[in-house]
């Protein structure tokens, strides 16, 4: 690598890391602004109730209070997705949800904000609660969203591509299996807090710790009626997203309000109660998955349905639903595939995206369910997998485009670096490996609202003093996207990335960017930076070139300087370099734009699982499990990862990382449960996310297959590595105990359930039985893709 | 939003005399503070909502280990959780205990005082007071329902101090101190098993020290937990036991804790395994002897079911532990 690229490739610590460590960086939590209000919101107590009606007036009346809405005061709609606008920053008239915001007040100090609160007066009417699955699907309730009693379906989805029915006909084995992924959140270790301040000529700005500033610009300028040239979204540093900051939220619209209707600066940081209530992490998914095979492995047709329990609102839901059905293709070539899925409303806090958005529930399934059908074929889990790998440049089943992929090679890595084939069924008891594999999307094909503009913007301004200024408005959110764009820039003009200025995520001051999620900011923004580079070390080049007599592809720019490849001495520093640009040229100022090619079928739900590429990542995982207290230790983690290219491998080791410590916890201890429509344990001290002491050693590889529409080769990172992990975890802990635990999180409770029943006689397997009897109705029959070989 | 504590006063007396005065105030509500580890988020949770805080951190001789004449360890109340941790002067079982209570951060501030008197916890009170609307306020909480156990009339809030465990069984005493007086209270009679009133301390009594005997046989402290660092106790055995030279039971001291409101004796088990060698046989039977007494409810991680199942192997582990003479 090192021959074709300077600072690509390289192990550069991230561009902020100084910044982070020593507690400089600055969160919106670490503002002030003269005057400033505090804000807080009062949430409902009830899961399910009618609001007959809201007294502020002794709220009002406490001195120290500026203001008090209500949903009254912000009666427009909203919602992430354009077609699901069901949300109200402040309940109108129903509350849907235990902790569902339903007033909001702004005073001079959060005791007296506190105090307020408790002053206003809201008088409920409980209805009927719908907390589980079930309930949501009988007739006899009232509806979440509508009125009268009836199921509280939010949306269900019916796909053939091919022939199922032939392709079960035809194979030699076929197999059914039902599975349970809990909900869980994401976690992250900084609140949401947001600060608005409106100023007296009209104009709104708002610092809030958010993934998608642009999105959340578009909310206000329809919620608050103002014109989006009057606002301004700053999206500032955030202490981790994973999902969680992506749908515009209540207290990014309160805090707007409030600072309107006060003229102070107001600030609303919820407390950690709060997140999990905002919420938006990981559905809960029931499925069933049915498969044919061949003696030799090869599938020959598959059926999977999905259940999701989306809670009060819909927020991505509907991209959830389509997502647990569209990426089961990316890793195995399906010959004929039926996906049918389910999504309803619950009286609790709205499931959305979080990490690896609706895939990484049924990858749990898939893969658990793929090594129990090896081991009835007499096959290993390698062999399966190798049997039925998608090939590079191929197309799925259901219209999903694949270009680079190194799934085999990935799964080659962790086998051999594991000694997985020698381990297996042949560690002492209650220690076992397994294996499982997964695929991403490098961002999502198309935008969340129809548009045909770039998907990413960047702009690159050239100082004349030779300081370089890159204008993205993608956010940071850990994952180390500044770093990315200053990498890539640096690398076009041969200068190092802390020389590169970065301005990011200000409505005001960037162009767009869509935002931190689906993974598609190295691909879509890193595009889009690697074209303005282009064009400014065209011109910069162009200019030197004219200046040294020589052909501009003679001339490099490295280290600094711009000269003539091979003879050192002729060249010129970049300062002098850009000088001369800008005087041929004029302003040296570029942009660059992304915009993925078109690749959506024509069939509803098309829209969903398409991208421009996709990573693959293999994993083993070894652990020790003690049979008589079900604790399980993870002793190592192998992951590979088809990266594309690893523009930075110390960041991109970091995602990995990253991902299996989420991995791990989603698969051994996370889990967002219920008393009713209650939150059993809304703080960190009950929603047991693992320590340091429960994280194993993990051994990266980073796999490059040089993608040929990625930035210099780039695919993503940041979600890919958690899919494979919780599958390998729970295939682990089958073959170091024989049981099968067909639901996360495999608590110790479980495995000793298990264990108990194998010593009745029982089968050990903990997980559902049965999934609901739902009809689904309008299946859409798709013909494969043009070209489509049958295995 | 970093949640904000009441108002209160707060008192920082320098002797034992002046903190026992402000404790006796007859007209406010007045508790003892020490690390403030439980105090604190429970007054952030408005648990309770005391007038008044009188904080032990300015009393010297509330800190400290130290082993008096005839050589029984004796721990001040003050001493910090991670200063019994890393004291050699400290019975070793003891020491490792407090290494597992909390998180290293937690230690570091949290004392001794503070863990023996700590509350007893469940999952419908150590809640946000919105969550404690929103469920209903119990009987700990002034409401007239306990919500882990709706029809019986006693509170199942869970014992969960892992030294109240161990001080247990190792037979410890502990000073107490107030307006009235001192008094010396076997760590046995210390606690009641009965979430609200679960202690036989009185409110302005001050825990001065831990007295811990002079030799404590061989003994163990098994703690369950899912994560390796801050986890309450969700079950934890403790045994203490001697053998004489035919390697036979010459006395055994078994504590279970955190299953109820208090730690609790397994005086039936004990009772099997004196004048027997811990056999697989005998161990198994102990640790079903065990179990019998308790009654663990679904009201803290992990269901009850688990936790029951729990109670014999960790008695089981623990005899094992302190039968393993190959050390
Ligand atoms: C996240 C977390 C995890 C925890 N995990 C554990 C755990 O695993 N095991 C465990 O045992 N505990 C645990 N705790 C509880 C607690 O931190 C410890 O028990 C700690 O030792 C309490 O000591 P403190 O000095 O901080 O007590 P404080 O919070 O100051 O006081 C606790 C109680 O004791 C009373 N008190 C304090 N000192 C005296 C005294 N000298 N005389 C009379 N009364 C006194 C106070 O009035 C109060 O009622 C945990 C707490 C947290 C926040």
């Amino acid at each position: 690598m090192s021959g074709a690229f300077s600072v690509v490739g390289e192990r550069l610590p991230r561009v902020d890391a100084m910044d982070q460590t020593m507690g400089k960086t600055q969160y919106v939590d670490d503002m002030t602004l003269p005057g400033m209000l505090v804000g807080r919101h009062l949430t409902s107590i009830h899961a399910h109730a009618r609001i007959l009606s809201i007294d502020t007036s002794r709220a009002e009346a406490l001195v120290g209070v500026h203001a008090v809405i209500t949903g009254a005061d912000l009666p427009i709609t909203y919602g992430i997705l354009p077609i699901s606008q069901d949300e109200h920053a402040l309940a109108v008239g129903r509350v849907r949800y235990v902790g569902e915001p339903v007033a909001a007040v702004a005073a001079i100090n959060p005791e007296i904000a506190e105090q307020a609160l408790a002053l206003i007066d809201v008088s409920y009417e409980p209805l009927d609660e719908v907390v589980t699955l079930e309930q949501a699907l009988e007739t006899d309730h009232p509806m979440l969203h509508g009125d009268g009693l009836g199921q509280n379906v939010h949306r269900s989805a019916a796909l053939e591509f091919g022939d199922v029915e032939e392709g079960f006909a035809r194979a030699d084995y076929v197999r059914e299996d039902v599975f349970f992924f809990g909900g869980n959140t994401h976690a992250a270790l900084e609140t949401h807090v947001a600060l608005a301040s409106y100023s007296q000529t009209g104009k709104l700005t708002l610092w809030s710790s958010t993934q998608v500033p642009h999105y959340v610009h578009r909310t206000l300028e329809k919620v608050l009626e103002l014109p989006a040239g009057r606002i301004r979204v700053i999206a500032t540093a955030i202490g981790g997203g994973f999902g969680g900051k992506t749908d515009p939220f209540s207290h990014e619209l309160t805090a707007a309000k409030l600072s309107m209707v006060t003229g102070r600066p107001v600030k609303i940081n919820l407390s950690r109660e709060e997140v999990f209530y905002a919420h938006r992490g990981r559905h809960p998914v029931l499925m069933w998955v049915k498969t044919g095979f061949e003696n030799n492995g090869q599938i020959t047709s598959m059926h999977f349905k999905t259940f999701l329990d989306g809670g009060a609102y819909s927020s991505y839901g509907v991209a959830s639903l389509y997502y647990t059905g569209a990426l089961q293709t990316t890793t195995y070539r399906i010959p004929n595939y039926r996906f049918e899925g389910l999504r309803v409303f619950t009286n609790k806090p709205p499931c959305g995206p979080k990490r690896g958005h609706g895939t990484p529930q049924p990858r749990f399934g898939l893969e658990c369910h793929l090594d129990k059908a090896a081991a009835d074929l007499g096959l290993d889990p390698v062999t399966i997998r190798q049997v039925n790998a998608v090939e590079p440049f191929s197309t799925t089943v259901n219209h999903l485009r694949i270009t680079s992929c190194a799934l085999v090679e990935c799964i080659d890595k962790v086998v051999e670096a594991s000694d997985f084939t020698v381990k297996r069924g042949r560690l002492p008891s209650g220690r076992g490996v397994g294996l499982a594999v997964g695929a991403y999307m490098s961002g999502a094909g198309l935008p969340i609202y129809f548009n045909d503009m770039p998907q990413s913007e960047v702009q690159i301004k050239i100082d004349r003093g030779g300081g370089v200024t890159v204008y993205s408005m993608a956010t940071d959110i850990g994952q180390g996207s500044t770093t990315m764009l200053a990498t890539v820039v640096a690398e076009a003009l041969g200068l190092e990335p802390r020389d590169i200025n970065m301005v990011i995520a200000d409505t005001d001051l960037t162009p767009v960017d869509l935002g931190s999620y689906s993974s598609r900011v190295t691909f879509m923004a890193g595009n889009a930076a690697v074209t303005a580079g282009a064009k400014i070390r065209s011109r910069v080049v162009q200019a030197v070139a004219d200046e040294l007599g020589v052909d501009p592809a003679q001339v490099v720019t490295k280290g600094g300087r711009v000269g003539v490849s091979g003879d050192l001495d002729r060249c010129v520093t970049w300062a002098e370099a850009v000088r001369l640009a800008i005087a041929a040229t004029g302003p040296l100022v570029e942009s660059g734009g992304y915009t993925a090619p078109k690749l959506a079928g024509t069939f509803r739900g098309a829209g969903v699982g398409i991208s421009p590429a996709y990573s693959y990542s293999a994993c083993v995982v070894e652990v020790d499990c003690a049979a008589d207290t079900g604790l399980v230790k993870v002793e190592r983690v192998w992951l590979a990862h088809d990266i594309g290219r690893a523009l930075n491998p110390l960041l991109t080791e970091g995602q990995v990382e990253g991902g299996v410590y989420m991995g791990l916890g989603e698969a051994l201890y996370e889990e967002h449960t219920f008393r009713g429509g209650l939150h059993r344990g809304p703080s960190l001290l009950d929603y047991k996310i693992p320590t340091a002491l429960d994280m194993p050693p993990v051994e990266t590889f980073l796999v490059e297959s040089d993608d040929p529409e990625g930035p210099l080769g780039a695919k993503e990172v940041g979600q890919g590595p958690l899919l494979p992990v919780i599958p390998a975890v729970a295939n682990a802990i089958h073959d170091a105990l024989g049981v099968r635990i067909d639901e996360v999180p495999i608590t110790p409770q479980k495995i000793v359930a298990a264990l108990r029943n194998v010593s009745r006689g029982r089968p050990g397997r903990i997980g559902p039985e049965t999934i609901p009897d739902f009809e689904f109705s309008r299946l859409t029959r798709v013909e494969p893709p043009e070209g489509f070989v049958t295995p | 939003m970093t949640i904000r504590l009441p108002a209160f006063d707060y008192l920082t007396p320098e002797t034992l005399e002046d903190a026992a005065a402000a404790l006796a105030d007859p007209d406010r509500s007045v508790i003892i503070v020490a690390g403030g580890t439980d105090v604190v988020p429970k007054m952030k949770r408005r648990q309770m909502t005391p007038e008044v805080l009188v904080s032990l951190s300015k009393i010297e001789s509330l800190r400290g280990i130290r082993r008096d004449d005839e050589g029984r360890c004796v721990l001040g109340a003050s001493t910090t959780l991670a200063e019994i941790h890393g004291s050699s002067l400290v019975p070793e079982v003891f020491a490792s205990a407090a290494g597992d209570v909390a998180s290293p951060q937690i230690r570091n501030t949290a004392t001794l005082g503070g863990n023996l008197s700590l509350d007893t916890r469940c999952n419908y009170i150590d809640m946000s007071d919105s969550w404690r609307q929103a469920s209903g306020y119990c009987l700990k909480d002034g409401g007239d329902t306990c919500w882990v156990a709706p029809r019986s009339n006693k509170c199942w809030a869970i014992s969960s101090s892992d030294l109240a465990t161990v001080a247990l069984a190792l037979g410890g005493s502990v000073k107490l101190t107030s307006v009235r007086g001192e008094r010396m209270v076997p760590v046995e009679e210390l606690y009641n098993n009965d979430g609200i009133a679960y202690s036989t301390q009185a409110p302005d009594e001050i825990l001065v020290e831990l007295v811990l005997p002079k030799d404590c046989g061989r003994a163990t402290y098994q703690k369950l937990r899912r994560r390796g660092s801050i986890d309450f106790p969700l079950l934890g055995v403790a045994a203490v036991v001697s053998f004489d030279d035919a390697g036979v039971c010459a006395s055994a001291r078994i504590v279970v804790g955190a299953v109820a409101s208090a730690p609790l004796r397994a005086t039936e088990a004990e009772e099997f395994v004196v004048g027997r060698s811990f056999t697989k046989e005998v161990l198994e039977e102990a640790g079903r002897l065990a179990t019998q007494s308790v009654r663990p409810q679904d009201n803290t991680d992990t269901g009850s079911r688990y936790r029951k199942w729990m109670v014999p192997v960790f008695v089981e582990q623990a005899l094992r532990a302190v039968a393993d003479t190959s050390e």
